[in-house]
């Protein structure tokens, strides 16, 4: 139990300094940025208390907020991710949420795809409608949605498989 | 009472979730308004020692870029020196504008800039320590960056002239015919100078520069030159758009101006609105 306490508080810091520091910055035709930081929030432990669940993700949110002045923007979106992660993972692991029996490390790469694309694009639309905070520019919202969606689900997808050990 | 109690408890994780989003709602709209001063910013200890540590290892590629900036403007103030009316006579100092300056500069190293959001910030190494304080202005040698907006002790957060909120009085160098410069959110090479008189005549190619009219910058610091303009819906006024001479995805280091009269002249304008 301890271990995975303790993975997750390094999780936590590693990913919110990987945000900060290089997601942050870079700006792929200028104005495409990753947000890997919900990748703690995909893997947070399913058992666990979900107030608990609730209050971290917010934690998280705010302290990316913090690092890049944007208001709350990234705390709302973060806590909506978080409160709808048990429908989502209904949605996309079927029988095997119900008998809480997944295990990130060796689910099958199409749920977790599903999983990873629904929670990211509910993610980042609440992201940037809160950021842009203006509905007659809703193209933009959108635009940026998606292309950041993109890019945050492959990277995500891609370090999810790179760093769980036993995949078969 | 019993049944408030139980509701709460059934619907612990839902209110927990509105408690929550609602902070963080509540945030996001007080970041919208102008100048609240907000609780959530980067001008503290925590973020700021580490974008110092980040920063240091960043400089060592930017080197090259900086000294040629550096060198341009040593050249341009050579320039101004060399081409002085006083240049020939070395012993003559102007002791009214040397010891009773109207600005003092500070220099100040940028930790955090970004771009490709809505409303943009920087983040400087300086803060009430080096006694920079709110709406301080902050240029590099090219042209305007921003306003302070809050500080730390040894850190500052400068609101962007890339951000919706950004509203800076500008004026056209040819003439003093002033607008303010806002920005639309689209590229961070073009901001949008408005209500500019019709009567004004404006060229493709003419520059912009400040205009003076606030206590924040100095008049006459570059800012761009005229992309294109259009005549605004009301047919009154011109909406310009402005060419930025910064290249405001490469900001490294910056010049903060205090304006030594500021409360002087805040004063004064506070007496005439009473």
């Amino acid at each position: 139990m301890n271990s995975v306490i303790g993975i997750n508080i390094v999780r936590f810091i590693i990913l919110l300094l990987a945000q900060v520091v290089i997601c942050n910055n870079i700006n792929f035709f200028g104005y495409i940025n990753p947000y890997i930081y919900i990748i703690f929030i995909f893997l947070f432990p399913i058992k666990d208390e979900r107030l608990v669940f609730l209050l971290v993700s917010f934690l998280l949110g705010m302290m990316v907020d913090m690092f890049s002045d944007s208001g709350g923007v990234h705390a709302a979106a973060a806590v909506c991710l978080a409160y709808s992660r048990p429908i989502l993972l209904k949605t996309s692991f079927g029988m095997l949420y119900e008998h809480h029996t997944i295990k990130f490390s060796n689910t099958e790469i199409g749920s977790l795809i599903t999983y990873i694309t629904l929670g990211t694009v509910i993610h980042h639309f609440i992201l940037f409608v809160l950021e842009i905070f203006n509905i007659s520019n809703i193209l933009l919202i959108l635009k940026k949605t998606l292309f950041s969606s993109i890019f945050t689900i492959l990277l995500s997808v891609l370090i999810i498989i790179l760093f769980s050990r036993n995949r078969k | 009472m019993q049944q408030i109690f139980n509701f709460v408890i059934r619907n612990k994780t839902f209110l927990l979730f509105l408690l929550l989003f609602s902070i963080a709602l509540t945030l996001t709209i007080q970041s919208h308004s102008y100048h609240r001063s907000k609780f959530i910013n980067s001008a503290n200890g925590l973020t700021g020692g580490v974008y110092g540590t980040f920063n240091s290892i960043d400089q060592y590629f930017n080197l090259k870029d900086q000294n040629i900036i550096l060198a341009e403007e040593n050249k341009k103030l050579r320039e101004q020196l060399f081409n002085s009316v006083n240049s020939s006579d070395s012993s003559y100092i102007d002791t009214t504008t040397y010891s009773q300056g109207k600005y003092r500069v500070i220099t100040a190293a940028v930790y955090k800039n970004s771009y490709s959001l809505t409303n943009n910030y920087l983040t400087l190494n300086k803060g009430k320590n080096d006694s920079v304080k709110q709406d301080f202005g902050v240029i590099t040698s090219k042209g305007i960056v921003g306003i302070i907006d809050n500080t730390s002790n040894n850190y500052s957060t400068a609101l962007s002239i890339l951000n919706k909120k950004s509203q800076i009085n500008a004026k056209l160098k040819s003439t003093n015919h002033i607008g303010s410069l806002t920005w639309d959110g689209k590229s961070p090479e073009f901001t949008q100078l408005i209500d500019v008189s019709n009567f004004a005549p404006v060229k493709i190619g003419d520059t912009i520069v400040t205009g003076g009219q606030s206590a924040i910058f100095p008049r006459g610091i570059g800012i761009g030159t005229i992309d294109s303009f259009e005549t605004d819906i009301s047919g009154d006024t011109y909406n310009i758009k402005v060419k930025l001479f910064n290249d405001m995805t490469n900001v490294g280091t910056v010049y903060i101006i205090e304006n030594l009269d500021r409360t002087e002249i805040k004063t004064l304008e506070a007496s005439i609105n009473e």
